[in-house]
């Protein structure tokens, strides 16, 4: 008997998911779970209708909106913006006419779609999981392969249920040891891509192992696996263990009783088996990672918020310094500055990178019995509306409100320029969230990505600060 | 995707070569939700003044041809912006084949991807099929995608030539979704497996 070859959990999804193969080898991938958001799909919809098509799995598709709404109370009178107006009003029409699930704006349960996946057990361990939206790769944290697709797939999706795609190939980022104080996820993943660049995990998915991925709860795997994205990969997983299994235990959308205890068995089998082969490794120790915060315009651009910002003239290339140049002019930055010395205007607490209530309780801590700097406008943006309330059953509403931050509905907020929550052209903002591209969040907006806990000390600070120094009161 | 067997009708003539995406749909429509609905801003700096009155020359606003449903022009019908408005503009005013001595690439594709044919003929034919088109509805042509000819008014039949595979995909109506369709029963044999493994994987 010759021993099966060892996959990945990758190699272990995908071919539980290949419906067919066609002649040149590309795989017809069945898609587990569909997430729809009004940006992406109007189109989509009305392809399905002229082709008289009928979704062809309802059930299996649900439906929720967050890009362009409001995250202030004005969302309960209506949207004001007339285009984000008139897709929401479009996705609500065609999710009725197509008997598809929808979460409306005013439900309980309404929050961006890479938060409300996961919470409500819609997304599980071993599922494909697609929504036309890059940051899909946030709900590969439950041991899925879960990726983003463009509005022709999604129209596919709706009307077939499944995907024409390639293989990817198989990246493992180790991360062993322990964190130190003040780091969490997403200073992992910020070092990670600051390691790998951009364009690290193009081409291949990327599993995040080791200790240091082992021990975070599933926000934190869900804020590293969200910025895959970011290093290139198109999903980021982590394999499927207790942590996971006690997550989705009782979620509404989760298996129940002896159905649950079933799902478990198949989902312990998914973990890729030792002697697997991976066409790229990369490992870092967890112990040297330092609470990291972005300088530049791209994700890859970040540093130890104890360093100082880099002078151009020391790159070793002419495109490199001419590149660095335009992002120190960009972000209004002098070269060999500290970046603890850059005043910031807002602070963003909120997106699918970092809005859950882990995320929120991180920054209460911080800011409990202290006050927001003069002149720094900061917001925290809940992940969901589930999040919200139970953040509010916590009393971290009021720790926050009273510490001077805005406390708001729940959406994608000032992660993109999209909805009325945008930066001023000048403004340098601290934010949880995960691109920091060029007017990523209004037109002129220099944006520092950093973690919960950072962003909250930015607040009180008034300016990028390390968190270690600004630890919790009371405490030791 | 509607399939494409054999279209009779009234052939609009547009003696231009270069007809760019940007004049079949311009930019300032393309902020729509919808891929229908576009017909009615088809050609619309040609076929509009500013204050939205009909050009009473341009050829779709004639008697004759606005419900024509073959379009004959010339060289390089398409180029420009990549954008698919262009082909669902056409297609929702009811244009389901063009005629030209050739295409820029990306429309060429778009084209076949939303049920619209592409017939690509010598210059010397295109300008013999135009003068049929000036004819207005007395000349209808015919387009038989199952036989590849152009049938024109006087009975003469013109042969084109046509990938065999698109060709396919259009006489059955088969998009990149349609063709998955074609693995229908697959699809229904792996969530039949599936159900009876994972029945919570379906509500
Ligand atoms: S929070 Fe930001 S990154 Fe996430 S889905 Fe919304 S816009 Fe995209």
């Amino acid at each position: 008997m010759s021993a099966e070859k060892p996959r990945t959990l990758f190699d272990k999804i995908w071919a539980h998911h290949v419906v067919d193969t066609l002649a040149d080898g590309t795989a017809l991938l069945y898609i587990d779970r569909h997430l729809v958001h009004e940006v992406t799909s109007p189109q989509a919809f009305e392809g399905l209708r002229v082709a008289g098509r009928p979704v062809h799995r309802p059930d299996a598709t649900i439906a929720v909106v967050d890009h362009n709404i409001a995250t202030d109370s004005s969302r309960r009178t209506g949207i004001l913006d007339p285009e984000s107006r008139l897709q929401v009003e479009t996705l609500e029409q065609n999710v009725a006419a197509f008997g598809v699930p929808y979460i409306p704006l005013l439900d309980a349960r309404q929050g961006i779609v890479h938060v409300i996946g996961p919470e409500l057990g819609l997304s599980l361990p071993g599922m494909t999981i697609v929504c036309g939206d890059s940051h899909t790769s946030t709900h590969g944290a439950m041991g899925a392969l879960a990726f983003g697709i463009g509005t022709s797939e999604v129209e596919h999706v709706l009307a077939t249920q499944t995907l024409l795609q390639k293989p990817a190939k198989n990246m493992r980022v180790t991360v062993d040891g322990q964190l130190p104080m003040g780091c969490t996820a997403k200073d992992i993943v910020l070092a990670i891509i600051g390691k790998i660049g951009t364009a690290g995990g193009t081409g291949h998915v990327i599993e995040f192992a080791g200790e240091a991925i082992r021990a975070l709860d599933m926000a934190g795997r869900m804020t590293v696996c969200n910025m895959s994205i970011e290093a290139g990969a198109r999903a980021g997983m982590v394999a499927p263990d207790q942590t996971t299994f006690d997550y989705v235990k009782g979620r509404p959308h989760a298996p129940q009783g002896e159905a649950f205890d079933r799902a478990v068995a198949w989902w312990s089998t998914l973990p890729s088996d030792p002697g697997a082969h991976f066409d790229k490794e990369v490992s870092l120790r967890a112990e040297e990672i330092v609470p990291m915060v972005t300088w530049g315009t791209s994700p890859e651009d970040v540093a130890p918020i104890t360093a100082l910002v880099p002078d151009p003239d020391a790159a070793d290339d002419e495109t490199r310094r001419a590149q660095l140049q335009r992002m120190v002019e960009y972000m209004g930055l002098t070269p060999g500055q500290k970046l603890t010395d850059l005043k910031v205007d807002v602070v963003f607490i909120g997106s699918c990178t970092n809005s859950r209530i882990e995320d929120i309780r991180a920054a209460a801590a911080i800011a409990k019995g202290r006050h927001v700097a003069e002149g720094v406008r900061a917001m925290v943006v809940p992940g969901s509306g589930l999040v919200k309330q139970q953040a509010e059953a916590e009393g971290l509403d009021r720790v926050l409100v009273e510490a001077g931050f805005e406390w708001r509905e729940a959406g994608c907020s000032m992660c993109l320029g999209m909805n009325p929550d945008k930066l001023t052209p000048g403004q340098r903002s601290a934010s949880t969230s995960n691109r920091n591209f060029e007017g990523r969040q209004g037109p002129g907006g220099r944006t520092h990505l950093l973690s919960p806990a950072m962003a909250a000390a930015a607040a009180l600070a008034g300016h990028l600060a390390d968190v270690r120094d600004w630890q919790p009161v009371g405490s030791a | 995707m509607k399939p494409f067997t054999t279209l009779t009708g009234v052939a609009a003539p547009l003696p231009a070569a270069n007809v760019d995406t940007d004049k079949i749909i311009p930019a300032r429509f393309l902020k729509t939700i919808a891929r229908t609905g576009l017909g009615k801003h088809l050609f619309a700096n040609m076929r509009f003044n500013a204050d939205g009155s009909e050009k009473p020359d341009f050829v779709l606003n004639q008697p004759a041809y606005r419900n024509a449903e073959i379009l004959i022009a010339f060289e390089n019908f398409g180029c420009g912006s990549s954008r698919e408005h262009a082909p669902w503009a056409l297609l929702d005013f009811g244009i389901r084949c063009v005629i030209a001595p050739d295409f820029a690439d990306i429309f060429h594709n778009n084209s076949f991807k939303n049920g619209i044919l592409p017939v690509k003929l010598p210059r010397e034919i295109c300008e013999k099929l135009m003068e049929d088109a000036k004819l207005g509805g007395n000349a209808r042509l015919t387009v038989d995608l199952e036989r590849s000819v152009v049938i024109r008014p006087n009975g003469e039949e013109i042969p084109f030539a046509i990938d065999a595979f698109r060709r396919h995909c259009l006489l059955n109506g088969l998009d990149d979704i349609g063709q998955t369709l074609q693995h229908k029963s697959a699809i229904d044999g792996f969530e039949a497996r599936q159900r009876a493994a994972q029945p919570w994987l379906y509500g």
